[in-house]
């Protein structure tokens, strides 16, 4: 921030496309990515009259599945309710969409503060709604043509709280709910697709204050994470600079604009739509009981910062920790092999983080096995080391200067020389005693 | 042939070999053909091949509201908005019926969008009624009603979201059933009021309208407001009587009523004494005259949402091509439904909602069934009410309340009045259309009112 006297006020809303194999309320294939134009729709898709929206109980239950992740509270009743306006690619002229009875409120995440990483910060989740998506406009040769593939994809919202300081820590949360809908697999969360919408609602105030500023600037067209820090960064200078000379700000909507690496004003707060809503009428409200959470939050995959924490917990380093926990399949390894294999603790982590599957990290750990067995004899490793140390004398200059990791690379040296059969902990050792 | 067969009729002469499909139909198009010009009842006329009538076993003929949507049909809602629209697929409720082998004839005028109780607001022009062609039909089913009671066909769909079927069918002499709502499917039918909407249809007879409903009642996973409650044989009990049934006199029903249509209720009320029903006096549901407040409020404000499809982008004309009581209902539900005003209007009127359901829950812990006046009035000349849109609505208020809490009710003929049809609605519990049938059957056997037709 160019200001040290003011501070930055971050709130995001995250749409995330499901996957489900239909759409939200009819039948038609929800896969909707390179389809010819209006080639996935029916009469209810196309808000044709008296087509009636039936409620896809996955995309719910989903929906669900992601505020219990998120440390949701689950409401028992919950309803859709009709959003009115009139956009072209809108069919129905109303989005059906949750009002005051979502089906997850009040969660949180604690994410790790980007500048700080011992300290963790706990970001508030107003709520996550689930809705549907528009079909798309496209504008060509002065004529707007409508495409309702996309229409009635069953997108759920997530809200934060304006909890977020930094677009750092704005990028770090989205990045998290990212990981958490692939996890449970009910997202591939791919925002060049339009799986994953970011809007982050900006503003800023003098440092000290602890009232939120009566004014707040939404941000649109935000298709990357590093899009979302162009845009909070450059909207943030804008405020800060508008403040500065005087001027009032208002709540409005801006878009982000990657060639100009600009923010512009897309709607005013005058044309602020009254969206009316009011309940569905075509969708009975839903009443959840006990056996029906039961069921459906039966086997909620462990979420990657669970995992994280836990990995920590048992002495794993922090950045394995972090590279196995946010990598489901090098978890699912980590997990199997556990069981499996009688290799050391360590020994195992430093295999699963170097192999690309569990068949590589298999035979890996079959090779080391067999090696520990016939190990290159300490003659051979020996000469290796000496090698090593005798033909990089650059790197061992490194090292006696403090340089830690120059020790990394000798070692990659002698398990070259040893073609790969030494035992790099013990090639380390005798590395490190040589030099010192 | 009988101008006035019933699908009952109708059945036992394909029995007795007395006609062929091909007779029957050809009679029916003759029919049309012959009076329609002069009753403006259906819009729309199907063209078939002679094989649509040999395909089918038995077919029997039915003529659909123009709110159904019709695979292949023009369906207009009888609104210019809609001129040249083709739906790409049939209503569930068609769907059914084609599988019961009946085969459409045409489509019904109705008020645009089902909105009036006249048959006036029609984009297409109203409907006469065959008992004095100077008068409404009533509405929004005129047509529906109109062609059932003039003879062109022995069934047609309707739709009563605040009495538009029985308020026609009780002006027409005809028989017209209000199902529970979610009893029959709403899917494929132009939505006027979604919370209220109730799928039904017109007959000559009580045993044809069970019949009928018990080929379109049930639920349809298209439909997420249709009940999963398990389907009644309704025919199955029709002839039982209404001995040991104790039936209600509701008293707010009869506050005001014209004299005739008294006259007429009190006889039928005697008659089924007589029967060996127990009338119970003065049961009350206090909430009656707000019932109108309700509906004027929760009505424009779904259907405000519910035209904003009709953008003129996908199908059908320019938003121009609204009528004028389109538009009102727009303007005021568009009111009612802003910020500021929502808890005033609509969320203050679906408290006042609750409260006339409890009205009906308490009613049946006295009674088995209500029986009630259709209509304060006699039937009102065509253009007597056309610029007063108030006293419009006011010919809804006996019908209302039983959209509101989404009970059944079946009208039937309850006698004339100077050659006019007078009819009485009977309303149950949620889903005991079975019981209605019976006691509409045993008053119908009694006063035989179906064997009474139009001069035309």
């Amino acid at each position: 921030m160019s200001n040290k006297n003011y501070e930055t006020i971050i709130g995001l809303e995250i749409h995330i496309q499901l996957k489900t194999k239909t759409g939200l309320f009819s039948s038609v294939s929800n896969d909707s990515w390179q389809a010819k134009p209006n080639s996935l729709t029916n009469p209810v898709e196309l808000g044709l009259p008296g087509a009636l929206p039936a409620p896809n109980k996955t995309a719910i239950e989903w929906t669900q599945r992601l505020g219990r992740s998120l440390n949701c509270r689950l409401n028992t009743k919950s309803k859709f309710d009709r959003k009115n306006y009139f956009y072209p690619d809108l069919p129905r002229g109303y989005q059906l969409s949750q009002y005051d009875e979502p089906f997850c409120e009040d969660g949180f995440l604690d994410i790790k503060d980007p500048s700080n990483h011992t300290q963790t910060k706990r970001i508030h989740i107003t709520r996550i709604h689930l809705e549907e998506d528009s079909g798309k406009s496209m504008h060509k040769d002065g004529k707007t043509y409508l495409d309702f593939n996309k229409a009635g994809t069953p997108l759920v919202e997530l809200v934060t709280e304006p909890d977020f300081r930094s677009p750092d820590e704005a990028s770090v949360f989205s990045k998290m709910i990212q990981e958490a809908v692939r996890i449970l697999d009910i997202s591939d969360a791919d925002m060049e697709k339009g799986q994953m919408r970011l809007e982050a609602n900006v503003s800023v105030r003098k440092l000290g204050e602890t009232e939120l500023p009566n004014y707040r600037v939404e941000l649109k067209n935000i298709n990357s994470f590093k899009f979302m820090r162009d845009a909070i960064n450059y909207e943030v200078e804008r405020q800060i600079k508008a403040l500065e000379s005087g001027e009032e700000l208002f709540q409005e909507t801006r878009g982000w604009m990657e060639k100009e690496q600009k923010t512009v004003l897309q709607r005013s707060k005058e044309e602020a739509h009254d969206y009316r809503y009011f309940p569905e009428p075509d969708i009975p409200p839903f009443d959840f009981d006990d056996d029906y959470f039961a069921r459906v939050l039966k086997d909620l995959p462990v979420m990657p910062w669970k995992k994280e924490e836990d990995l920590l917990n048992r002495g794993v380093r922090e950045d394995y920790a972090h590279l196995i926990a946010y990598d489901s399949a090098k978890y699912a390894t980590f997990e199997n092999l556990l069981e499996k294999s009688e290799l050391a603790f360590e020994e195992l982590v430093k295999v699963v983080v170097n192999t690309k599957d569990q068949d590589s990290a298999e035979a890996e750990i079959e090779r080391i096995n067999s090696k520990q067995s016939s190990t290159v004899g300490d003659d051979a490793l020996k000469q290796a080391v000496e090698k090593s140390i005798n033909d990089n004398p650059n790197a061992v200059d490194d090292f006696k200067n403090g340089k830690e990791t120059a020790i990394k690379f000798l070692i990659g040296q002698v398990m070259r020389e040893t073609k790969g059969q030494a035992d790099a902990q013990q090639a380390e050792e005798m590395l490190v005693n040589k030099l010192s | 042939m009988d101008s006035y067969l019933t699908i009952k009729d109708i059945l036992a002469g394909y029995k007795e070999g007395r006609f062929s499909s091909t007779e029957l139909f050809r009679y029916y198009k003759d029919r049309i053909a012959r009076l329609n010009p002069t009753l403006n009842a259906i819009i729309t006329n199907v063209d078939h091949q002679h094989g649509d009538f040999l395909a089918s076993q038995n077919p029997l003929p039915v003529i659909h509201k123009d709110v159904y949507s019709t695979e292949d049909v023009e369906t207009t809602a009888a609104s210019n908005i809609l001129r040249g629209y083709i739906p790409p697929f049939d209503a569930t409720a068609v769907t059914k019926l084609a599988e019961a082998n009946f085969i459409t004839l045409g489509k019904a005028n109705c008020d645009a969008f089902a909105h009036g109780t006249t048959g006036e607001n029609s984009d297409f022009g109203p409907t006469k009624n065959p008992y004095g062609l100077e008068y409404t039909p009533g509405g929004s089913s005129s047509g529906s009603a109109v062609a059932v009671a003039a003879g062109l066909s022995p069934l047609a769909t309707a739709t009563d979201t605040g009495g538009s079927i029985r308020f026609p069918a009780s002006l027409t002499n005809t028989v017209g059933i209000k199902p529970t709502y979610g009893r029959v499917s709403r899917y494929g039918i132009i939505a006027m009021t979604s919370s209220t909407d109730s799928i039904g249809h017109i007959t000559r007879t009580v045993w044809d309208n069970a019949y009928v409903l018990n080929k379109t009642a049930g639920y349809d996973p298209h439909d997420a407001t249709s009940a999963k409650v398990q389907v009644d044989d309704y025919l199955e009990d029709i002839e039982q009587g209404v001995k040991g049934l104790r039936l209600g006199v509701p008293k707010e029903y009869l506050e005001n009523i014209a004299p005739e249509i008294e006259k007429a209720y009190r006889e039928k009320v005697d008659t089924l004494r007589n029967l060996g029903a127990e009338i119970v006096e003065d049961i009350s549901l206090p909430h009656t005259e707000y019932g109108i407040n309700v509906y004027y409020i929760v009505t424009p404000s779904e259907v405000s949402s519910n035209l904003a499809r009709f953008d003129g982008i996908r199908f059908g004309q320019e938003r121009s091509h609204f009528g004028a009581e389109a538009k009102r209902r727009i303007m005021i539900g568009t009111y009612c439904l802003s910020s500021g005003y929502y808890d005033a209007y609509y969320l203050k009127a679906q408290k006042v909602r609750t409260l006339v359901i409890q009205d009906f829950a308490k009613a049946f812990e006295k009674v088995d069934a209500l029986i009630a006046p259709v209509s304060a009035v006699m039937q009102p000349k065509l253009g007597e009410l056309v610029n007063d849109p108030i006293k419009n609505y006011m010919l809804d208020v006996l019908t209302i309340p039983v959209n509101l809490a989404g009970v059944p009710s079946l009208a039937v003929p309850a006698g004339f009045s100077n050659g006019l049809p007078i009819g009485l609605q009977i309303i149950g519990d949620y889903f005991d259309e079975k019981l209605l049938y019976r006691i509409g059957y045993a008053l119908e056997q009694e006063t035989r009112y179906f064997e009474q037709t139009p001069k035309l």
